[in-house]
């Protein structure tokens, strides 16, 4: 059954973007990363308990220049939605709704995870892996 | 005639009879995963590059194992929840819709079986 292509609501492009707007969506985009990153680990868990060969391919594939950057989006995806969540889990309990106090942890949660990622970041180039 | 009170028929139930259960879980699961996210991030620093030999010895530890097996099972079941989301969102059509949930209910049922036997496998020295 076809279905009429009528214009829906809301008009998403004539929003200004906001930072609870931009943090909102960032949770869902950072939980579906996550689903990948998911993936990742499994293979990484599957191939630890199958073989050397296995083993060195996740290896291969996750030490290379691509693999660090997915690495590196994982990392930020994970503080991201572990920081953002902790503010929904407030949220839960009725507190923070304030629109200041809800733009004040919508950056924070913004900031704080790309300081956690960049500092995983620099000990793991720094030899602590 | 019924003897049951109006209340008493519509109390537990949602639009779908199971929505609020849906939201509890969902917010059980992310409490639980608050604790294992951060020591999933601490191990990450230190054990993520490491051969193949010391990941083995590392999760062979009954902690750290017990620890993979918590982190994948309330893991993986928040992620069915979350994309579950996802999809009532932003898939239409009735068949699309049944497809996607199905698919994603085997995958992640499947990746979660494989990663934990993985961890259980380490973790018994096979």
């Amino acid at each position: 059954m076809a279905q009429a292509k009528r214009p829906v609501s809301p008009h998403l492009q004539v929003y200004r973007w906001s930072v609870t707007m931009a943090s909102s969506i960032l949770h869902r985009v950072t939980g579906v990363a996550l689903g990948a990153g998911t993936l990742l680990l499994a293979w990484w868990l599957v191939a630890a308990a199958t073989s050397d060969e296995a083993f060195a391919l996740v290896q291969h594939c996750m030490g290379s220049w691509p693999g660090q950057l997915v690495m590196l989006g994982f990392c930020w995806a994970l503080t991201y939605h572990l920081f953002n969540g902790i503010r929904h889990l407030a949220w839960d309990m009725g507190y923070g709704f304030e629109l200041k106090a809800a733009q004040l942890s919508g950056w924070f949660v913004f900031i704080a995870s790309t300081v956690v990622t960049l500092a995983i970041a620099a000990a793991s180039l720094g030899g602590m892996l | 005639m019924s003897m049951r009170t109006p209340i008493s028929k519509v109390r537990g139930q949602g639009s779908a009879g199971t929505g609020t259960h849906h939201f509890w879980v969902h917010r059980v699961t992310a409490v639980a995963l608050v604790p294992l996210t951060i020591w999933f991030l601490c191990s990450l620093l230190s054990h993520m590059g490491g051969s193949r030999d010391e990941v083995i010895a590392w999760i062979s530890q009954p902690l750290v194992a017990i620890a993979f097996v918590l982190l994948l099972g309330t893991g993986i079941y928040h992620l069915k929840l979350g994309i579950q989301v996802v999809i009532e969102d932003y898939v239409h059509g009735e068949a699309m819709k049944m497809f996607s949930q199905l698919a994603l209910t085997l995958v992640t049922a499947a990746v979660g079986v494989a990663s934990v036997f993985a961890v259980f496998k380490i973790a018994v020295g096979g």
